[in-house]
């Protein structure tokens, strides 16, 4: 198992493949606490509410039952939902995080009980200073309640497969009609702004339509300036139309 | 580019939902059994997935199917290689594995009781050079008085002091015990440090209690009042220490070669069994020192409350030595 610091972490299996989780930020799991701190916030002042219309009956009790409610709630929410959720809890839910197991294995009960009753001392002195500290030191993000269960927290990995089919349609495609400058186009293709692309394309309608306008251009400029395809081949394309030519040829497309 | 990226997903992909599909069901019911055949497809599916994932290492350009891919490796070869037990709750093992932990690390108790009696004889110490350390000591109201007057008022009371409160003291008492049974877990992450600084100072503060009283000739009175709840309480924060320590043993791992992950990992369901279980005792504990533990003679002859209180320790004791015991 090796590490980037503060990145990713990547595990290989004993099959020899590797994958990686990217470790959260402490800034992203600053905002997943206070979305969770609300949330205890909520729970208790609930309980509370349901304690007073005990309290007609008998105050002692219901003020036991809150006490013991508020205490329950503080030190049992985190261990409730990332046991039932699998390392999830609301606000991780919302930012899009998970605490995984830092050997890539299944979440154990024992390892979700641990970080958060270590909470207590990564909450010290007071807002998460000693946890923060820890984290900010710390090779793989972990505060000291992750250091002692073995666990890290990660971003969300898409459960779902990518949709080529709506990046790059199999449909005609000029370019190919040119194969020995779509072979250029693939071996000289940077994969970073490759990867750029790909962004750009499948989050289209996320876009200003300018901004738009302006990205799909930079990108079929930049793509132009490795090959020049023959002006027939670009004739009535669009630079979006453009770049997914572009990323139909990468992808290994044959003439249609 | 090695591989025509369309193609190959669509000639991969029923292997990857057939895998996502299994794994979900697995997710799902991670105790159930699994078919020998069910097996070694699931073992073929993350094989083929694994080297779908490693050739598409050199299709450095998509990072989506990669992204996926990796998910679907991880989550197989989370249930492949797991070899711990699914952490299902199991009310009856969880109490047995309570005083298996608790015997497995023996070491680690007796230096959490040694600590404290530490801390005793210094608080002992400390009163025995000058009884105006008491102050210093025992910053708590309740305890500045001498004991005899304290018990003249308790043992002449005609009132139930703790009357239409005794519910809410009681959860107030369980809630602080607990959170300092944790915080003695929690502080065995300062390589045992704080964990020891804590147990010292509670024995500090019975030490100078204990001393203050029997030197004041209230000994009786002390042993009626503290032993119907300490005899519970004492020993579940000083389980909370043995965590602690244990904690801290993984953490420094004196002459263990393995590495700290393991180290860890070996002692993390110890440390919950343990902790797990001094919650449950101060329940008790709490429980009792607000019902029984505040009601002195003649309400509750100190006898009686004496005899409760060494009954308890006893069957705590036989509890934690013997039950579970293969």
């Amino acid at each position: 198992m090796s590490s980037q610091r503060a990145t990713s972490l990547t595990i290989e299996t004993p099959e020899g493949v590797e994958f990686s989780f990217e470790l959260a930020s402490p800034v992203t799991r600053s905002l997943a606490w206070m979305v969770d701190v609300a949330a205890i916030g909520v729970l208790t002042k609930a309980a509370g509410k349901a304690c007073e219309l005990l309290g007609h009956m008998s105050q002692d009790w219901a003020t036991a039952i809150a006490v013991i409610l508020y205490f329950a709630v503080s030190i049992g929410y985190g261990i409730a939902l990332e046991w039932r959720w699998h390392g999830q809890t609301l606000g991780k839910r919302v930012m899009g995080l998970r605490v995984v197991d830092a050997q890539g294995l299944r979440l154990q009960l024992s390892q979700v009980v641990l970080r958060n009753l270590l909470r207590l001392v990564d909450m010290l002195p007071l807002v998460y200073l000693v946890g923060g500290v820890a984290s900010f030191c710390s090779r793989n993000c972990q505060r000291l309640g992750d250091l002692a269960a073995g666990t890290i927290v990660a971003r969300e990995r898409s459960a779902h497969a990518p949709n080529l089919e709506q990046m790059a349609p199999a449909k005609y495609n000029s370019l190919l009609a040119w194969p020995h400058l779509a072979a250029r186009l693939r071996s000289l293709a940077n994969p970073q702004s490759v990867s750029i692309a790909v962004r750009a394309v499948s989050r289209r309608d996320g876009y200003e339509p300018l901004a738009r306008i302006e990205l799909f251009r930079e990108l079929a400029e930049y793509f132009q300036s490795l090959v020049e395809f023959p002006e027939a081949a670009r004739e009535g394309l669009t630079d979006e139309q453009y770049v997914r030519s572009v990323l139909r040829v990468i992808y290994g497309g044959r003439p249609g | 580019m090695i591989i025509d990226l369309p193609r190959f997903v669509a000639a991969e992909r029923v292997y990857w939902d057939e895998l996502d599909a299994a794994l979900a069901k697995l997710e799902a019911e991670p105790e159930r059994r699994m078919p020998v055949e069910e097996i070694e497809r699931l073992h073929y599916l993350y094989e083929r997935c694994s080297s779908d994932l490693s050739r598409l290492d050199t299709f450095a350009t998509e990072p989506h199917l990669r992204t996926f891919l990796e998910s679907l490796v991880s989550r197989a070869y989370s249930v492949i290689h797991e070899t711990r037990a699914p952490g299902r709750i199991r009310w009856k093992s969880a109490a047995l594995a309570f005083p298996r932990a608790f015997r497995r690390h023996l070491g680690a108790f007796r230096l959490a009781v040694a600590i404290t009696l530490l801390g005793c004889a210094f608080g002992w110490f400390a009163l025995h050079v000058d009884p105006r350390n008491k102050a210093i000591l025992m910053p708590f109201p309740g305890l500045q008085e001498p004991p005899s007057e304290r018990v003249a008022q308790e043992e002449s009371a005609r009132q139930d002091r703790l009357k239409g409160v005794k519910a809410s003291f009681a959860a107030q008492l369980m809630t602080h015990n607990t959170q300092v049974t944790i915080l003695a877990l929690a502080l065995g992450v300062t390589f045992g440090v704080g964990t020891l600084i804590l147990l010292f100072y509670n024995g500090v503060i019975l030490g100078a209690v204990a001393t203050d009283y029997i030197v004041g000739g209230q000994g009786v009175f002390l042993a009626g009042w503290l032993l119907p709840h300490g005899s519970i309480e004492i020993p579940a924060i000083l389980l909370g220490g043995q965590a602690g320590f244990i904690l801290a043993g993984a953490l420094i791992g004196w002459g263990d070669r393995t590495p700290r992950v393991v180290r860890l990992r070996a002692v993390a369901a110890d440390l919950v069994a343990i902790v797990s279980g001094a919650g449950v005792l101060l329940i008790w504990a709490g429980t009792v020192e607000a019902f029984v533990s505040q009601y002195h003679q003649p309400v509750i002859p100190y006898g009686l409350k004496i005899a409760f209180g060494l009954c308890e320790l006893v069957v705590l004791s036989f509890f934690l030595g013997w039950v579970g015991r293969e």
